[in-house]
């Protein structure tokens, strides 16, 4: 049994969903199986380009985020999976060596229409730099099951003056 | 690829396509997404989605690297006829991305990108941005993902045009 539900989250809530280690190693083997680009692959060529030296493919960070999430928060709830998301921002390169955290903040909570027994909740997740500040931001509205008492009230049909 | 200035609203390119096996999807989803339903099939059979079915970021992974492909097929073509190639720099990120369908073991998805925007970037004049909608379809037509993306792209007269 999860131990959070769709009823559990608020808006304004921050959650911090831990941190990880970005190293060289996993930052070429993924920019050679999915990424392969200069600036993702070799010191030497990445010098040349606009960003000046080697760094994680954006694409790595969110795959780096989602098992951040999925460790931590998500892991912990009753995860459905997102339709989708809204927006990805690239704030800043992420460096080779680079410790980077992840942060929920909860924007909006909403029940869904057809399905009763589950709920949206519209989600800003950030990775932070060694810096300090984002190096990404993902707005993303994943579906989590109701609480399985909730969830059977609100099958039931509404009924006036009760 | 082609310089900033060469590129134009409404071009699509097919970028190739890429058929999900079981084996791929469980992998990736084991280093990035470990979710039940992306897992171990019997779980997934009882889960929302049915069957066992690919990570949506295994979906958009694939598009990467599909486009770089595409882009290093174009650089060669380019460098044949001895013209100059323009860098690919780096992306500012993505917007509006949806997973319509889920992508079970076994679909083959194609791929495809149109040009939607492009603009010259006042910021960085040796450099200009171009926006693209990406779409993935599977073996029955059906739309499996789509996402408007945009990128850095160099320009051929790095700004230096007389106003």
């Amino acid at each position: 049994m999860p131990r959070l539900h769709w009823e559990d989250f608020a808006p304004g809530q921050v959650t911090a969903c831990g941190s990880r280690l970005v190293t060289r190693a996993e930052i070429v083997a993924f920019a050679a199986e999915y990424d392969p680009q200069p600036m993702h692959l070799d010191e030497q060529a990445a010098r040349a380009t606009l960003l000046g030296g080697l760094v994680a493919s954006g694409w790595h960070s969110c795959c780096l985020l989602m098992r951040m999430l999925s460790d931590s928060l998500l892991g912990e709830a009753s995860f459905m999976g997102a339709p989708g998301i809204e927006e990805v921002k690239w704030l800043a390169p992420v460096r080779p060596g680079e410790r980077i955290e992840a942060r929920a903040t909860v924007l909006e909570t909403r029940p869904s229409r057809s399905r009763p027994d589950m709920g949206f909740v519209k989600f800003r997740f950030e990775l932070v730099g060694a810096s300090g500040q984002p190096v990404m931001s993902l707005i993303t509205s994943p579906m989590f099951a109701r609480r399985p008492t909730d969830a059977a009230q609100a099958a039931q049909p509404a009924r006036g003056g009760s | 690829m082609k310089f900033f200035e060469d590129i134009r609203v409404g071009e699509i390119s097919e970028l190739g396509r890429h058929t999900f096996t079981a084996e791929d999807i469980k992998a990736f989803a084991a280093r990035f997404d470990p979710q039940p339903f992306h897992l171990d099939e019997a779980q997934a059979a009882r889960s929302h989605f049915g069957a066992l079915c690919a990570s949506g970021w295994h979906t958009a992974c694939v598009w990467i690297r599909l486009l770089i492909r595409y882009r290093r097929r174009e650089d060669e073509e380019l460098r044949g006829r001895g013209e100059p190639v323009a860098q690919m720099g780096p992306s500012p990120g993505f917007r509006d991305l949806e997973w319509l369908r889920p992508v079970y073991a076994g679909d083959t998805v194609s791929y495809a990108t149109e040009v939607v925007e492009t603009r010259p970037l006042n910021s960085r004049p040796a450099w200009g941005i171009i926006f693209v909608r990406n779409t993935g379809v599977n073996q029955r037509g059906e739309p499996v993902i789509s996402f408007v993306s945009s990128m850095f792209v160099e320009r051929r007269d790095k700004g230096q045009e007389p106003a």
